[in-house]
């Protein structure tokens, strides 16, 4: 099986582009739990901010979500653009 | 060199066996530990119920021993299977059981350790409570082990099916990536799942009649937690049992390892992610059981919006294996 040039340049695209996506899933996925888990703290301690912590929570997801929005930008461009 | 078929077949099997075993016993050795360490603490706190304690450490341990169980029985299979009449896709087939299940043992493992200790540390505060904490440690680990035995069903269909039919390449890369789909996506639900039962356990031993409230709490938690592994076996399933055009380009192999790859990573930290939601929702639940709906509810909202990198994982693998 000969391997060419161009060959080789797409098969690294499509293997980074899984790495990328998986191996960047994994701190939001983790990062945006936690976030939860205090969530859930602070409401069990004071019951009556339950609507303002859930909106705390919401945006401080968001925020570490971002990563996980970038690694995926980065797969999509490996598959599609370069 | 030229190599036989049968010699390479051989060649996998053993090194697929090895890995199995290798890694399956990662987790549930760190399990163990965790439960017989926290086993020791209770029965240094209260040594006239040692007898209590160690029953349930024992039976906590034999439930966090299943997963690599699953791992003992796939590697010996492979060590003793009959390769006469192997296709060479029959290699790549076992070395991916192997990675599947060696890399599915270990979150359910270390997770099924987590209940079992809580539990041993429960008994000690609340001896009355022992046989309600006995049973909700059972529920709660049987559950993690979930992740396990979806990566024991992946690696025995790897060993199974007969796939002289298909071309070699990319087949070969299809098998490894169904095999690192599950066994990677598998660590963060069992880990996960663990997380939300022990924190049930440690609950209701503070609580013992907020025992409804938190076993269903629990059971929502780590069902959700299992979301990710279920993704893993979807993509695994695709990548098993679709037929690939044959295609000697690289690329066409790796575009299917690299869907294995990226949503068996891509499942890991959502697992972790959600089961530590539940497991702060289920701790709250008990000491808060009147405001269990809403402590569930935003539970739910925060899991949801963990899993999402889980789904944008799965759509690059789908991508990968449809579009590309």
């Amino acid at each position: 099986m000969a391997i060419e040039g161009v060959d080789i340049v797409k098969a690294a695209a499509f293997i980074g582009a899984g790495l990328s996506m998986g191996l960047g899933a994994i701190g939001p996925g983790v990062g945006e739990g936690m976030v939860a888990a205090k969530a859930c703290e602070a409401i069990g301690k004071n019951p009556r901010e339950a609507g303002l912590l859930t909106r705390t929570m919401l945006v401080g997801q968001a925020v570490s979500e971002s990563t996980g929005i970038y690694s995926l930008v980065v797969a999509l461009l490996l598959l599609f653009v370069v | 060199m030229e190599f036989e078929t049968q010699t390479i077949v051989r060649m996998c099997a053993y090194t697929g066996g090895g890995i199995a075993m290798g890694l399956g016993a990662v987790g549930a050795a760190i399990g163990e530990g965790y439960t017989a360490s926290e086993a020791n603490l209770a029965v240094s706190r209260s040594p006239k119920i040692s007898g209590d304690i160690f029953k349930n450490m024992l039976v906590g341990q034999a439930v966090a021993e299943s997963a690599s169980i699953f791992a003992l029985v796939i590697a010996i299979l492979m060590l003793f299977l009959d390769i006469q009449t192997a296709h060479v896709l029959k290699a790549s087939a076992l070395f991916g059981a192997g990675l599947c299940i060696g890399f599915g043992a270990i979150g359910a493992g270390i997770g099924s350790g987590f209940p079992g200790g809580q539990a041993c540390a429960g008994i000690s505060r609340q001896p009355a409570a022992a046989s309600q904490l006995t049973t909700n440690m059972l529920i709660g680990s049987a559950v993690c082990q979930t992740p396990a035995i979806f990566s024991m069903v992946v690696a025995l269909m790897l060993i199974f099916i007969d796939f002289s039919n298909a071309p070699l390449y990319p087949t070969w890369a299809a098998l490894i990536g169904a095999g690192l789909s599950t066994g990677m996506a598998a660590i963060g639900s069992g880990y996960g799942g663990g997380l939300a039962a022990g924190a049930s356990c440690e609950g209701i031993a503070r609580q013992p009649n907020s025992v409804g409230n938190v076993t269903t709490t629990m059971l929502v938690g780590q069902a959700v937690s299992q979301t990710p592994s279920i993704f893993g076996l979807l993509v695994s399933f695709i990548l098993l049992f679709k037929t690939f055009p044959q295609s000697g380009a690289l690329s066409a192999s790796m575009a299917l390892l690299g869907a294995g790859l990226c949503m068996g990573l891509g499942g890991i930290g959502p697992g972790i992610g959600n089961g530590m939601a539940a497991e702060g929702a289920v701790k709250w639940v008990a000491r808060n059981m009147n405001h269990a709906g809403e402590l569930m509810r935003t539970m739910l909202v925060g899991q949801a919006v963990s899993q999402s990198t889980a789904i944008y994982a799965m759509v690059v693998s789908l991508v990968l294996i449809f579009v590309i």
